[in-house]
């Protein structure tokens, strides 16, 4: 039999009954639906989140140095033997203290009377590996190096914002700020900050400069890891620090509260999942019933067929085909109704879609699959059948 | 295989037993040769084994003894999958309730005889068009099944019987639904096949079907006896 022929028979043997056919596809439709949309939009938050927030969240950790009485836990050039671990992509060592927040800074314009331009402004400092420790960038100028910190240098860094609130738009002419009574100038302003966001409103010393403003010692380490090790990081990053007074530094590691959220969605997502496979299976009972329903009726059919020179395999490729149709259509519809639903919500959240082709593919084969299984036995029923009951 | 010389049909002292409670013998120890372009009709009361016979002659039930050659090559030793092949090759049937489908044009059930054949599918519409051509329903090619008359209906199906360009025609009454009309058309037909060499085995109880053939045979519980 050609394979021609046997798919004409078998898409005769469908649209024989169109409605029956689309009612039989439903179940499937259901189920593929609930699993594109299912997998669909876990795919596409699950991307979102990790793509905006979470590589951040999961990579950033922070050491809280607290205050000591004598010798300080954390020298200034420890941070370089943290920057040394495998996995640590950017660290810096920085220093802040309360007072320090409030110092009043002006820029060195010709005083105006009638405008306020001093403003109050934390200054606090950092090592040099500030800006890629922050994950922020040189809006304009540069940071200061070691060369400036040993020297030190009466250079500062400003925030962006802070350089904003100064009247400081250029750095060419070399302006100046005032912090209390000594002028400082300004080499850089620092944006695009995506961590340690207060930055961009304070103004950033050298070491050697900040001790004038009473930062002595350092009070919190930013070290940022390569993805997935932050967890070694965190725990070797305090002996790096302080080598014998690791524990007595606080490591804010990231809480895997991206595990903790992936957890509560997988759950759900295997709850939908779960129905989806019930749905499916169910759509495929529906279509084992409808074509056992179907062979029943067209006995006589079998019969014919059987007579004209059909053999057994025919007349089950035959029904079983017609099911495989059948499941296949399901699965097409629903595919597509998945793949609009996905984009729809998406497009509610605001959320590119993430489609993945191969699940495209998959949910009409899926759908085609569970038509197949669920036509064995009618089909094998078929072509059991004797041709001279059939014709009977 | 097909020995020219031989006999269509051969049946030597066929039995065929249905296992029940008595067995129910509906053929004993039947004994007939039908040669190339005989047309022959069986008779017999209800019950008798008509059906049967026909269906053995037909592959499409296997004897419980005895020997069945069919263009001289023994069958009742054959596997399942070598006496379909050869029910299509050799043998068109015409059943009193047409089997036609429903849902399918007039055309395309006469086109359904060459699917199980492994004949090219270039053509085919054209040879089933010949066929209906044949039994003088060239006019009605494109209809479904029920718009047609009783008699176009069983013209269709003996249109699909001869798609195949098979040996054997068995037709278990083919007129038992026509009126005396249309069966007088059929019949009009099977004497211009016969008269092409066509070899037609017919199970009626009409005596006027009977009549017609150039041989009579009747079952009597299961028994065949020549008649005339
Ligand atoms: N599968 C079967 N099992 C048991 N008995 C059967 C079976 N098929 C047929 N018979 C019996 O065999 C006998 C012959 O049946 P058959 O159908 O050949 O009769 P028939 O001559 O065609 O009758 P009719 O003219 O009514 O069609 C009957 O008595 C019937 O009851
Ligand atoms: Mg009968």
């Amino acid at each position: 039999m050609h394979v021609h022929d046997l798919i004409g028979e078998a898409l005769a043997g469908m649209l024989a009954k169109p409605v029956r056919s689309a009612l039989t596809t439903l179940g499937t439709v259901l189920g593929i639906t609930t699993l594109v949309v299912t997998v669909g939009v876990a795919a596409t938050a699950g991307n979102q989140i990790v793509g905006r927030f979470d590589e951040l969240v999961a990579t950033a950790i922070t050491v809280e140095v607290p205050e000591s009485e004598h010798t300080p836990l954390v020298e200034w050039d420890a941070v370089d033997r943290v920057t040394r671990l495998r996995g640590v992509e950017s660290a810096a060592a920085v220093a802040e203290s309360k007072d320090s927040t409030n110092l009043s800074v002006r820029s060195n314009d010709i005083v105006d009377p009638t405008r306020v331009t001093t403003q109050s402004m934390t200054v606090l400092t950092a090592t040099v590996g500030l800006p890629e420790a922050a994950r922020g960038r040189m809006v304009q100028g540069r940071f200061y190096d070691t060369g400036h910190i040993r020297r030190g240098d009466r250079v500062a860094v400003i925030g962006d914002r802070a350089a904003q609130q100064l009247g400081i738009t250029r750095l060419d002419r070399s302006p100046a700020i005032f912090i209390g009574k000594h002028a400082y100038t300004v080499i850089g302003i620092i944006g695009d900050l995506r961590r340690e966001r207060n930055l961009s409103t304070a103004v950033i010393v050298p070491p050697t400069v900040g001790r004038r403003f009473g930062l002595r010692d350092v009070t919190r380490v930013l070290v940022n890891t390569s993805l997935g090790a932050a967890d070694l990081i965190a725990r070797q990053a305090p002996a790096a620090l302080s080598p014998g007074n690791g524990d007595m530094l606080q490591v804010v590691a990231p809480p895997s509260p991206t595990r903790a959220r992936d957890k509560a969605q997988d759950d759900v997502n295997a709850l939908f999942l779960i129905l989806g496979l019930v749905s499916l299976v169910v759509g495929a009972v529906g279509i084992a019933n409808v074509t056992l329903v179907t062979v029943m009726e067209r006995v006589p059919e079998i019969g014919l067929r059987r007579s004209l020179g059909a053999a057994r395999r025919h007349i089950a490729a035959q029904f079983l085909l017609e099911s495989t149709l059948i499941g296949l259509t399901g699965g097409v519809i629903g595919a597509g109704v998945g793949v609009v639903t996905v984009v729809a919500v998406s497009a509610a959240k605001q959320w590119t879609p993430l489609l993945d082709v191969r699940l495209a593919i998959a949910a009409p084969i899926a759908g085609a699959v569970v038509g197949l299984l669920a036509g064995l036995y009618p089909a094998l029923r078929a072509a059991r059948m004797e041709p001279v009951d059939a014709l009977r | 295989m097909a020995e020219p010389s031989a006999p269509v049909i051969e049946l030597t002292e066929v039995c065929r037993e249905f296992p029940a409670q008595p067995p129910v013998r509906a053929l004993d120890r039947v004994t007939l040769r039908v040669d190339r372009g005989d047309y022959l009709a069986i008779a017999g009361p209800s019950g008798s084994g008509k059906s049967t016979l026909l269906n053995v002659l037909g592959l499409l039930d296997r004897p419980s003894s005895g020997s069945y050659r069919l263009d001289g090559a023994e069958t009742t030793a054959l596997r399942d999958g070598a006496r379909t092949r050869l029910r299509g090759n050799r043998i068109g049937f015409v059943f009193q309730s047409f089997h036609l489908l429903s849902h399918r044009s007039v055309v395309e059930n006469v086109m359904l005889a060459e699917i199980y054949r492994g004949q090219r599918r270039g053509g085919r519409r054209e040879r089933a068009l010949a066929a209906l051509e044949r039994v003088g329903l060239g006019h009605r090619v494109g209809f479904r099944p029920d718009l047609l008359s009783g008699g176009e209906r069983q013209r269709a199906a003996i249109a699909r019987a001869l798609m195949g360009e098979p040996s054997l025609l068995l037709c278990d009454e083919p007129t038992g639904n026509l009126d005396s009309r249309n069966t007088e058309a059929v019949l009009d037909l099977f004497d211009e096949l016969r008269g092409q060499g066509l070899t037609i085995v017919v199970i009626t109880h009409e005596q006027e079907v009977g009549a017609r053939a150039e041989r009579r045979v009747r079952i009597t519980d299961g028994a065949l006896v020549e008649e005339d």
